[in-house]
């Protein structure tokens, strides 16, 4: 049934198309102004100034996503824009509910680059009721869990799906013995929680834990401490650090006192994008936002490129750029997202968020990318990273 | 090196047949393979240009055109000798191209620029640079020459190119990710297959609207990774091969009914083909494996596997 939807769907289009084209292709049949609302996040101090984060972070991600949809609009007769507000990170909840309110005022589509407090009362504002709010930035399960919105979609990984895909790869290597170094902060804790159920859905064992407390200047003292740190650790395959951070995980890696590999932060890592992907054609989406913006692209940028495109894709065949016609053809069968990660990303209609391979990576290549072989799934493989329908609180979006 | 090759040409100069030969090139290794028809092994490897993707023959096999994506050129090269004699100018990463049947224009999909160039191979300029949709990558071009078609990957269309004025005329579009297209049927039908659609679109070239579809199941294999990319038909048209990506499959597929009868396993992530010139046998490149399956066409099974390079990619047929 849905192939029969759809090939009426492309007929449709290309009759649109070819009249476009008789018409010299100048008429623009559909406007569609993407809104980009980013409360900046404040500067985490971190023990190293290797990584600075880029001033556009996200932004950028939006504006190729933009320039892409454009090429596809321009032989339809769409047209798209982008509509970007950053507030600063001491704005109050008070500006960025008005700032929600303005863009509601102006487009019915907008990506969230912000935490998932202030997201959640976005989502909850009067202006935002049959707006589609798109989540680039937090992997907060709660988002998608107790506290889901209809109107609330998710291409930021949920928490979740990176720590489901990094045990799936130290499964397939038999490294099942974790030991585990936990930071200071309330993110440290939630990536530690989030290790230890991935670990328990596949099977793995954390034997010891640590808690990082060091306040030394690392960059002298990691070949002293941590070697102490990590004596104490019960026979380990992997040293797993929880760093949402990255802070102090690059001075644990070769400092360990057992040989081991280091994973989670630092060492093998699972993200949405790095700059190592380059497989399934991703070198060509690589080189497109090197070449726009400079840098290399990030999982921000990479969720925010990915929320633009999804629409863009919604808006091409469905041939409408009315945001409830968008919102159920997002969560329907038939939408479909070439992500460059070699299948095809959709978004999961139970709670709003998008399937996608988890690259697992480490600093010069791709590693492997989940759900691995053999990790399977009576709907779609990519169902084994994150939480699963049955385990779901989220139960707005209806059966 | 060219020491060698001298002396190779020399010996098979001696011989009354030549065999035929199918030509494999490597995208990670920066050479084509030679793989002979009658002993099934690679007999030559040559040196190319950075990357190496769509490779094809003038009309009468005098000449080999080469895509070196990296090296932002098409080469030309003597299939005797294995020289590149001249590079053609063709735009920025050329990935796929398809010559005219008047054997004097190229037309290159340049995968970087979302653009289309046609280049005159006897002068050696562009003629023409057409914008198209991002990443375009399948060529086709009609029996009778008046229609080119330029797929692109990320804008998921087919760009229907007038030749003489080379403008487009019609988009149409496909599912996610087309990555291949041919003219079929004396050129009544157009088929682009879509890698991550998991199709083959079917349209009729008279009006560009599509009549039909091409699905397919792997029994034990999830449908995200059935990825059609090349194909090809046999010469009475009536039975195409489409390679499946990362299914490892390639499809036998009966083009009258467009249902899927029978599947074939091939090594991995497999990608273009070629036949042997009386068609009795299919070679197949499969790019994560390193090697090219032969399969007997009318037994419809793998026979052989050859390894080659790195990734091979493009695959021609030299008589």
């Amino acid at each position: 049934m849905t192939h029969m939807r759809r090939t009426f769907r492309v007929a449709a289009a290309g009759l649109l198309c070819a009249l476009c084209v008789q018409t010299g292709g100048q008429a623009a049949d559909l406007d569609l102004t993407i809104g980009y609302l980013r409360l900046e996040e404040p500067a985490h101090p971190v023990l190293s100034g290797l990584d600075p984060v880029p001033a556009r972070r996200g932004i950028e991600g939006a504006e190729l996503g933009v320039k892409d949809n454009q090429t596809t609009g321009g032989f339809l007769g769409h047209s798209y824009a982008l509509d970007v507000v950053s507030l600063a990170p001491e704005a109050l909840a008070a500006d960025v509910a008005a700032a929600a309110r303005d863009m509601l005022a102006k487009t019915r589509v907008v990506v969230l680059d912000m935490s998932s407090e202030a997201a959640l009362a976005v989502a909850d504002l009067a202006e935002a009721k049959g707006a589609i709010l798109i989540n680039a930035a937090s992997g907060d399960a709660a988002l998608r869990g107790a506290s889901c919105r209809t109107n609330l979609l998710h291409t930021a990984l949920e928490d979740s799906m990176a720590a489901d895909a990094l045990m799936q790869v130290l499964l397939s290597k038999r490294w099942t013995k974790l030991a585990m170094i936990v930071g200071p902060t309330a993110e440290d804790k939630a990536r530690a929680q989030s290790y230890r159920q991935a670990a328990q859905k596949f099977g793995l064992k954390i034997v010891s834990e640590t808690t990082w407390t060091f306040d030394s200047d690392l960059r002298r003292a990691a070949s002293r401490e941590v070697p102490l740190l990590t004596q104490g650790f019960k026979s380990h395959d992997v040293v797993l650090i929880a760093d949402a951070h990255d802070d102090f995980a690059r001075y644990i890696e070769h400092n360990t006192w057992e040989p081991r590999p280091v994973a989670g932060a630092g060492g093998l890592t699972a993200v949405a994008w790095a700059p190592v992907i380059e497989q399934w054609g991703a070198a060509q989406l690589q080189s497109r936002f090197t070449d726009m913006t400079g840098r290399a692209m990030t999982p921000r940028d990479y969720a925010a490129w990915a929320a633009v495109r999804a629409l863009g894709e919604a808006v091409t065949r469905t041939g409408t750029a009315e945001a409830g016609a968008l919102h159920d053809y997002l969560l329907s069968d038939g939408f479909e997202l070439a992500g460059f990660q070699g299948r095809p990303l959709s978004f999961r209609n139970w709670n709003g968020q998008m399937r996608q391979p988890v690259p697992v990576v480490n600093a010069h290549a791709q590693v492997a990318a989940a759900p691995l072989e053999g990790f399977e799934h009576p709907r779609n493989p990519l169902d084994t990273l994150g939480t699963d329908q049955p385990e779901s609180e989220c139960h707005a979006f209806g059966e | 090196m060219r020491v060698i090759y001298a002396g190779l040409l020399t010996a098979c100069l001696a011989q009354p047949a030549l065999a035929a030969e199918i030509w494999v090139s490597n995208e990670k290794d920066d050479t084509l393979s030679v793989i002979d028809i009658d002993t099934l092994e690679v007999i030559r490897t040559l040196k190319t240009g950075e990357r190496p993707r769509g490779i094809t023959f003038n009309a009468d096999f005098t000449r080999l055109y080469i895509c070196a994506s990296d090296s932002d050129a098409v080469q030309v090269m003597d299939p005797e000798t294995g020289e590149i004699l001249f590079d053609l100018p063709s735009g920025e990463d050329p990935e796929q191209f398809v010559l005219h049947p008047d054997d004097r224009h190229l037309w290159i999909a340049n995968e970087d620029d979302a653009v289309t160039t046609v280049v005159d191979v006897d002068s050696r300029t562009v003629v023409a640079q057409i914008n198209v949709g991002i990443e375009p990558e399948g060529m086709a071009v009609s029996p009778d020459g008046k229609t080119v078609i330029t797929t692109s990957e990320t804008t998921n269309m087919a760009h229907w190119i007038d030749t003489e004025s080379h403008e487009i005329y019609a988009n149409t579009l496909v599912d996610s990710r087309p990555r291949h297209a041919e003219f079929v049927k004396d050129g009544t039908e157009l088929w682009v297959s879509s890698e991550i659609g998991g199709t083959i679109s079917v349209f009729d070239t008279g009006n560009q609207n599509e009549i039909g579809k091409i699905h397919f199941e792997i029994k034990g294999v999830h449908p995200d990774l059935i990825q059609p990319v090349g194909f090809e038909l046999t010469p009475d048209q009536k039975t195409a091969f489409v390679a499946l990506g990362p299914s490892n499959h390639v499809a036998v597929v009966n083009t009258e009914t467009l249902e899927v009868e029978g599947y074939i396993l091939t090594g991995r992530r497999v990608w273009h083909m070629a036949f042997s010139p009386d068609h009795r046998l299919l070679f197949t490149t499969n790019g994560v494996s390193g090697d090219v399956t032969v399969i007997d066409v009318a037994k419809r099974e793998a026979i052989k596997s050859i390894k080659v390079g790195r990734f091979p990619w493009g695959a021609a047929m030299r008589p």
